[in-house]
Order: C-alpha cells, then structure tokens, then sequence
C-alpha cells in the first residue's frame, strides 16, 4: 500500500511506512459483515439505530458498516460524522485543530449510536467522543466498534464490536482503511 | 500565533487557515448546544477603551461558546476614571493571570504597545484608524459563504476611507487573498499616499457598481459632517449613498455589506439593508464563529499551534 502522511497520529506528524500486513480489504469487508451481524443480533434490527465515524479514520469504515447494515435489513441507517478536537483532553499539551466536518443528521435523543473508530489506543478520543455526543442529545444508548482493538488503555473504556484484536508495542503505529490493516512505524519527515 | 494585531501579521496562509477553523466553529454554532469545552479554564479579558456593542458582545459570546471566563473592562466603570494608566491597568489584568486581552481603543497601536507589556495574548479589537482585523476576517468568511472564493473578485469600499480601521484591514485581507479591491469616496474622505495601497480609486459610485461583486459600505460618522469634509448628508447620501435606485446598478449575483453599526438612509437605504442582496446579518453571525476560531488558536495549545489546519 502507499504510505500514509499521518498528522495526528502520536508522535505527530511524519509518513506511515508499513511493515507487515494484518488484514488485506477482503479481510476488512469480512470483519466489518461480521459487525454488522452483530450489531442487528444486540439492538434487534435498526430502528433508532445511528451509525456516527470518527473523523478520519472511522468515517470511510462507519460508512461501509451502514451499508452492510441496510444491505442485509432493507431499511436506511442515518450515518454521522463526529470531529472531536474541541473536547480531547490534550489541547494546551499539543496543537490540536480539526481534521474534518462534524455532521450529525438526526436528533441523538433516545437513539442507540454506534460509534465507529478505527483503532482503539488509549481510549482517549472515545473518551472525547462520549463528551461531545451528549451536546447532540441525550442518546439510549452508546456502543463503540472499532476494526483494532490495539490495547495500551488509559482509561476505563472497551469497545463492543472489535473487528481484530491485535497486540502491539506503544512505539508502533497501526494503519487503518478499507484497503486493509498494516502495522509499521512513523517515519519524520 | 501569540497575539493578533493585524491581517498583515497572518498574510494569505494565516488567513486562510483561520477560516479553515471558522468552518468548524460555524458548525458548533449551529449546534443544539452551541458550546464546546475547548478553552475550558482559560480567561478572556474585553478591554474597550471605546464605544462599542457588537464587537465586544461578539468576543464575549466567543469565548462562552469555547467554555472560557470572561471578564469585561469598560471606561466607564474601571479605574481609568481615577486616572489609571494604560499600562498598569494591562499590567494589572495580567497579574491576575487573564490569558488574552481582547483590545479596542481609540488611538492607534495601542494593542501593539500593550502586547510588550503582557504576558497574555493580545487581540486588536480596533485601534484608531488603523485596524481591526477580526472585521477583515469574518467579512472575508462571509464573502467567501456567498461567492466561494475572493480570488479575482471585484470589491468596492464605499465611503470614509480616511478614518476607517475596517477599510484599512480589509484592503489588506480582500487584496492578500486575490481580491481587486476599488475605494469610493470623496476626496476629503480619502487616505493621503493612497499610491502605496494595491487599490484602485474612484469618486464615481454609479460607474463602479455595475462592475463589482460585493459593495462595502462604510458607516459615515456623523462628527465628519462638523469637520466640513462633506457638505451635509444629504449631499453625501445623493452621491455616495447605496439608494434603493442605485442597488439596482448592482449585478444579479452581488452582495452589500456593512460593518455595523449603520445609518439608515445615510449610506444605505433601509431597504437595501433588509433585501436579499444584503449579508449583514451573516457577517454578525459568522463574526461570532471567526472570533472563536482566533481564540482557540491563540490560546489552545502552548501557542504553537499551526495555522495551516490540517
């Protein structure tokens, strides 16, 4: 795969260069069905369901999730989007900006979100995310799927729906997209 | 970026990237809850040294929206009235640990004096004639929502040049950004030395409009009048005025803008103010969303933050 400028990914700047492959797309498209199956069989089908990806990474995966899930329920999921720089917990520790668009089409209020990440690390943008919900409405209920569950936890957070589990050291970086899940390390320009 | 003073301290790139951020703070605006914690615990200090109602009410309502405190210094009920210096009453707020002063003061270089003397951040909420750039910034906003870009656009400014701070910043930033910028105004009204600024000059309104893709207009201090550098508005509002006969000069697709607070029927009819061609009410709203997204960029991270975006 072509390497990746990754800005915010901790240290912060610098060119994703992979060094092995985890999951190739087939591999991503079979996890993110198997999600799907799962999130019908726990809510009982999509009714009040929202699908909402985290700016960037989770957005092109929550996507494809509504997707599976309309494919195989016949009926529409709102999809959102949620850019949660203005709630993270580091800014003052280094410059946060926002990536992208925050667009979230239907009231939260009483409604089952499933938000979508990529990669779940420290648990601190989910963190961040729950906080920034909550200004949106007051959701029934809050699931969180990611495609890696990478560990290194920093706070008490789990996900739902994990697409690969995958242990990792603190210093390597993992690469995420719909064309597959890489493991590598951040080079500095 | 430490303090805003002036457009010229952001050039293109500064400019572009604080309204890369507005569109951000434009969407949290709009929110159910239009409030983020962002700046949670930090204190934003308004220091007006001059009559003002939009522009400190808009900072102030920025910075609640970001989560921070706000403190307001007025004139009129503050220490100056015991004869307090500029520069212990800055000293002063900084001790207390303020994080920025938002400045407005009626002689120019004011904020640049008192950025030497605080640890704060500094914004220059207007000084003197001189500037106020986060007018420049939300009308640069406002334009670019209307007509998607300033490149190449053709921008008239109406009216008292000479003693307007919002003409001097906006010149700077329509013009950074592409803009062909024109002034219209009678010559008692218009800056000396004007060959240095990357202007074209007119004293003929009706042959200006048909061409252009935003009409500015200028309040005209009604103090001008006593100092015989027109007239009588009566005189002034045939000639310069945006009448409702005159709007209709204006192409299909053009805007009217205004920096508020405005005399109407003086250098705009009512009824161009309240029309569709009219984005005044815009440039108030997105005042608020570019005031925050200059506050969180100066007081968000240890000042260091890019302001490129991305």
């Amino acid at each position: 795969m072509a390497e990746r400028e990754r800005r915010v990914t901790p240290p912060y700047g610098g060119v994703f260069v992979p060094r092995s492959q985890v999951l190739d797309a087939d591999g991503v498209g079979r996890a993110l069905v198997r999600i799907a199956h799962e999130v019908l069989e726990r809510n009982s089908g999509v009714d009040d369901l929202v699908v909402v990806g985290l700016q960037t990474g989770g957005v092109p995966l929550a996507e494809r999730l509504a997707d599976e899930l309309e494919r195989i329920e016949g009926s529409e999921v709102p999809v959102g989007t949620l850019d949660v720089a203005f709630y993270r917990d580091d800014i003052g520790l280094r410059p946060v900006l926002p990536e992208a668009a925050t667009e979230i089409p239907v009231d939260l209020g009483g409604r089952t979100v499933v938000l979508v990440d990529d990669v779940l690390f420290t648990g601190r943008t989910v963190r961040a995310a729950l906080d920034a919900l909550t200004d949106f409405g007051r959701p029934r209920a809050v699931q969180l799927a990611v495609m890696v569950d990478r560990g290194h936890r920093e706070l008490p957070i789990r996900p739902d729906y994990v697409g690969k589990n995958l242990p990792t050291r603190r210093d390597e970086v993992v690469d995420v997209s719909l064309d597959g899940v890489h493991i590598g390390e951040l080079v500095k320009r | 970026m430490r303090h805003l003073l002036s457009i010229a301290d952001l050039g293109r790139v500064g400019i572009e990237g604080v309204l890369r951020l507005t569109d951000s703070f434009v969407e949290v605006s709009a929110r159910r809850i239009p409030k983020v914690p962002a700046l949670r615990g930090k204190t934003v200090a308004t220091v007006f040294y001059e009559d003002s109602t939009r522009t400190r009410v808009s900072f102030e309502t920025a910075a609640k929206r970001l989560s921070a405190d706000t403190m307001t210094v007025t004139v009129g009920t503050s220490s100056v009235n015991k004869g307090e210096s500029l520069r212990d009453t800055a000293e002063t707020l900084d001790a207390m640990g303020v994080d920025a002063l938002v400045v407005r003061h009626a002689s120019a270089g004011v904020p640049f004096q008192v950025a030497n003397w605080v640890e704060a951040s500094v914004v220059n909420a207007g000084d003197g004639w001189h500037e106020h750039p986060t007018q420049a910034l939300l009308d640069c906003y406002t334009i670019s929502e209307r007509l998607g870009t300033l490149q190449d656009k053709r921008i008239a400014i109406v009216g008292d040049i000479k003693h307007s701070r919002v003409a001097r910043s906006n010149v700077l930033a329509f013009s950074l950004l592409g803009a062909e910028v024109t002034l219209v105004g009678p010559k008692t009204l218009l800056p000396p030395n004007l060959e240095r600024w990357p202007v074209e000059v007119s004293s003929d309104l009706d042959a200006v409009l048909p061409k252009v893709d935003v009409a500015y207009l200028l309040r005209l201090q009604s103090e001008r009048q006593t100092e015989a550098l027109i007239p009588s508005l009566r005189e002034y509002t045939a000639t310069y005025g945006l009448t409702r006969d005159r709007a209709r000069l204006l192409r299909d697709e053009a805007i009217v803008m205004h920096a508020g607070p405005m005399n109407r029927g003086v250098e705009l009819a009512p009824e161009v103010a309240d029309s569709d061609v009219s984005v005044i009410t815009r440039q108030v709203a997105n005042g608020v969303a570019v005031r925050m997204a200059v506050l969180y960029l100066l007081l968000s991270g240890d000042g260091e933050a890019p302001i490129d975006g991305g």
